[in-house]
């Protein structure tokens, strides 16, 4: 007599809580989850193609706009992919600022992505706190290079200037008061029984399945994965520092969020340590006038908040790359979306695209 | 005309119109006090740009709803659809009509005038009956909408509303078997001599209550109907304009009605704290003495954001508050502490009472996050049901066992 229906619906490009211009198609029996299938290519800016009519120069802002919110983690990781092509080594200054960057920029993103999380997940205040915070960094990072999102903030061998002055004694401070401004976070979250209970056995996602998946970063670490680039393949002297790699238990959505939450305190940590033992001396190699790197090619993988972001460069010996590929962490750590959603309520989705922690502009490149 | 007309017809047709008049402007400034407090709450400023400190604000909302675009889906039913909003609102401001805010009537122009428009003997009954029947507007509002998103939020909120109507009505059947009344005045009346506020012997009946008035008026962390972050908007997805004011009005008519009756079950209603103590008298004109401490405390609060001065202002606000309450009221300057209006000192209780309410709700807003739906449903069915019951069991054993 009574007969039900499965009822197809969009959520996206445009809807409040699919971070960006992500469509997903979603296939529900009442409020769960029966079938999802993610819609990408809405960001498509031909990156990738572009750079292969850049001079090595010019192609690190077009990094700035991929993980748009990490725009410094991906300047980092091109200029390192460049800098190995061309077998420069960079100085041990420059290589201590770029870790302290680095770093502030993880704390940075990580501040939006628990800001937007909370956002999604129905806490409101949680957002304003975290973007006070995330104010101060980009306060430092505009001091340091002038642009308060995409940054371009180094350059092949090094840095293009040294830090301005006091601006050092400013990264001490914000390191200083950041600890007490995340413990109001955790109060507002970390025991708050609706978020636990919102958060817990959600989009469960078993280390078998993220490694099956490609999923990397803070993702792949909530499952209980001890994989971090930092220390797997250290780059930029991260071997001289010492820093925990958080993991999770059960790769649900509140590990994810115990994962970044303790990420960025062993940020704040490497920090500590590279103003503290901060070398002197020049912040740029010597590299020569034409970037023309030899024939061949290139992998140069680096962490970024939201994981294992690889450059991969061909070079013909040109002023120009060859082909330029990009990994991108969100591209794949998203495919690992569907698969987390089946069964659960649509309340869950954005829950779980919240802990996976994407970027459109990194994902469509 | 006749004076018995006047008094039965004329007075209670020109107090529906003052409610109806008056309500919406006062809602619209509960919102600003919305954004002020959470502004507050959230490091930031809140609107400021229209009028001092936003003071004009609410105004200019209104007046943009007013005048924008009303627009009508195609695809959806236009009569319905027109209809939703409308059946939404009445119930929530008829709630209002048995609310008193004050006890005895008062003589205005030679006519006797009762602080409410009617005290029915079954006001509780007609309360819970008439706040269930807002939610059809809300399901028409929904289906009629013709949109996925406004569909799912209608049959989330109709499903909610039903489950929570249940621990509400039984946790308020404690309160009418203690006072042994279902009308409103009675119940504070019955307060009075019981010598105590409700809230006491029926602290678990009042937990249940406010937790489903929460559920119940759509509020946060409940408010899973309009869940923006899932459903955009809920069932208002497709409203816009003035239909779309009018869900809004409705929604913040309910916070006020629900806290009203709240605060009318529980705390008292209009009763001063300690209302036989003797040595709280002087708390029948704590009206003259409160409304200036708070009013100026406030300016005070709102100077000291602009200038940045700390809490100087606020402080200042408060001591220049407490010299001028105190001319009022202790040395009765203007000759209003001798007068000594009833009905004032109990609106301002009442008032007073409502709005700590009020703030309350505003407080969850800034704190919680959402309930899912299987979460909602297993708090309201495995939770607030047995223990609201459960009240009601242990309310009557106790009543026959210590009399």
């Amino acid at each position: 007599m009574f007969r039900t229906e499965e009822m197809d619906i969009n959520m996206g490009p445009q809807h409040p809580s699919t971070h960006g211009v992500l469509r997903l198609k979603l296939t529900l029996d009442g409020e769960s989850i029966t079938d999802m299938r993610p819609v990408i290519g809405y960001l498509h800016r031909g990156v990738e193609k572009l750079c292969e009519h850049r001079t090595f120069p010019m192609i690190e802002p077009l990094t700035d706009r991929l993980d748009y919110v990490a725009a410094i983690s991906e300047n980092l990781g091109y200029c390192g992919a460049v800098e190995k092509a061309m077998g420069v080594v960079v100085p041990p200054r420059a290589q201590y600022i770029r870790v302290i960057l680095a770093e502030l920029q993880r704390i940075a993103s990580h501040l939006l992505w628990l800001g937007t999380h909370a956002l999604d997940l129905g806490a409101m205040s949680v957002f304003f706190y975290t973007f006070r915070e995330r104010e101060l960094i980009l306060d430092l990072f505009e001091a340091f290079c002038g642009a308060r999102l995409t940054y371009n903030s180094m350059r092949i061998g090094g840095l293009l200037e040294d830090v301005p002055a006091g601006w050092l004694d400013r990264v001490r401070h914000f390191i200083t008061i950041f600890p007490g401004r995340e413990k109001e976070y955790e109060d507002l979250l970390t025991v708050n029984r609706i978020f636990v209970g919102r958060t817990k056995d959600v989009g469960v996602l078993a280390p078998q399945d993220a490694i099956a998946l490609g999923v990397s970063g803070p993702s792949l670490r909530g499952s209980g994965v001890d994989y971090d680039v930092r220390r797997a393949q250290p780059y930029s002297s991260y071997e001289q520092f010492e820093f925990d790699v958080p993991l999770g238990r059960q790769g649900d959505t509140y590990d994810r969020y115990l994962v970044r939450m303790e990420e960025m305190r062993q940020s704040c940590r490497i920090i500590r340590q590279a103003l503290d033992r901060l070398p002197e001396g020049e912040v740029r190699a010597k590299v020569p006038k034409y970037i023309k790197p030899p024939a061949g090619e290139v992998y140069h993988v680096v962490e970024s908040p939201r994981g294992e972001q690889g450059f991969h460069i061909v070079t013909s010996g040109g002023e120009m790359p060859y082909r330029m590929r990009f990994r991108s962490p969100s591209f794949v750590n998203l495919q690992a979306l569907p698969s987390m959603c089946k069964g659960q309520l649509v309340a869950d989705v954005v829950a779980v695209i919240g802990s996976i922690d994407i970027v459109l502009g990194d994902v469509d490149r | 005309m006749d004076t018995p007309l006047i008094q039965t017809v004329l007075i209670p047709a020109l107090q529906v119109l003052l409610v109806i008049a008056i309500l919406p402007l006062g809602i619209a400034y509960l919102q600003l006090v919305e954004r002020k407090v959470l502004g507050f709450m959230q490091v930031r400023l809140a609107p400021r740009r229209v009028g001092w400190h936003g003071l004009l604000q609410p105004i200019a909302d209104a007046v943009k709803l007013l005048i924008k675009e009303d627009i009508v889906p195609d695809k959806a039913d236009r009569f319905l659809f027109t209809l939703a909003p409308i059946v939404t609102v009445i119930p929530a401001l008829a709630g209002l009509a048995v609310i008193p805010i004050a006890g005895a009537p008062f003589t205005l122009f030679g006519y006797t005038v009762r602080p409410f428009i009617t005290d029915l003997n079954v006001a509780v009954l007609y309360l819970l009956a008439i706040s269930s029947l807002g939610i059809y507007g809300i399901i028409l509002g929904g289906w009629a909408s013709n949109s996925k998103y406004s569909l799912l939020g209608a049959l989330r909120s109709s499903a909610q509303m039903i489950s929570y109507e249940v621990p509400l009505g039984f946790a308020i059947i404690g309160v009418l078997m203690l006072s042994g009344s279902a009308s409103m005045v009675e119940i504070v009346n019955s307060q009075k001599t019981a010598h105590v506020w409700y809230i006491l012997p029926q602290l678990v009946g009042f937990f249940c209550y406010f937790i489903s008035a929460v559920a119940e008026t759509n509020r946060v962390p409940f408010d899973l109907p309009e869940a923006e972050a899932e459903l955009v908007a809920g069932f208002h997805t497709e409203y816009s304009g003035m239909k779309f004011a009018f869900f809004f009005l409705a929604e913040y008519t309910n916070m006020i009605v629900v806290s009203s009756i709240a605060t009318i079950l529980f705390f008292g209603g209009w009763l001063r704290p300690f209302p036989n103590a003797a040595g709280s008298a002087w708390l029948e004109n704590g009206w003259l003495f409160f409304t200036p401490l708070i009013l100026l405390g406030f300016v005070g609060w709102l100077v000291d954001q602009k200038a940045g001065t700390g809490l100087n202002g606020m402080f200042t606000g408060l001591a220049a508050g407490a010299v001028l309450g105190f001319l009022l009221g202790r040395f009765d300057v203007g000759g209003l502490a001798s007068a000594s209006v009833p009905v004032l000192s109990g609106a301002f209780w009442f008032s007073l009472k409502v709005s700590i309410f009020l703030f309350v709700y505003i407080w969850f807003r800034g704190t919680y996050p959402r309930y899912r739906y299987d979460q909602l449903m297993s708090l309201g069915w495995k939770w607030l049901i047995p223990l609201s019951v459960l009240n009601v069991l242990v309310t009557g054993i106790a009543m026959v066992l210590f009399g």
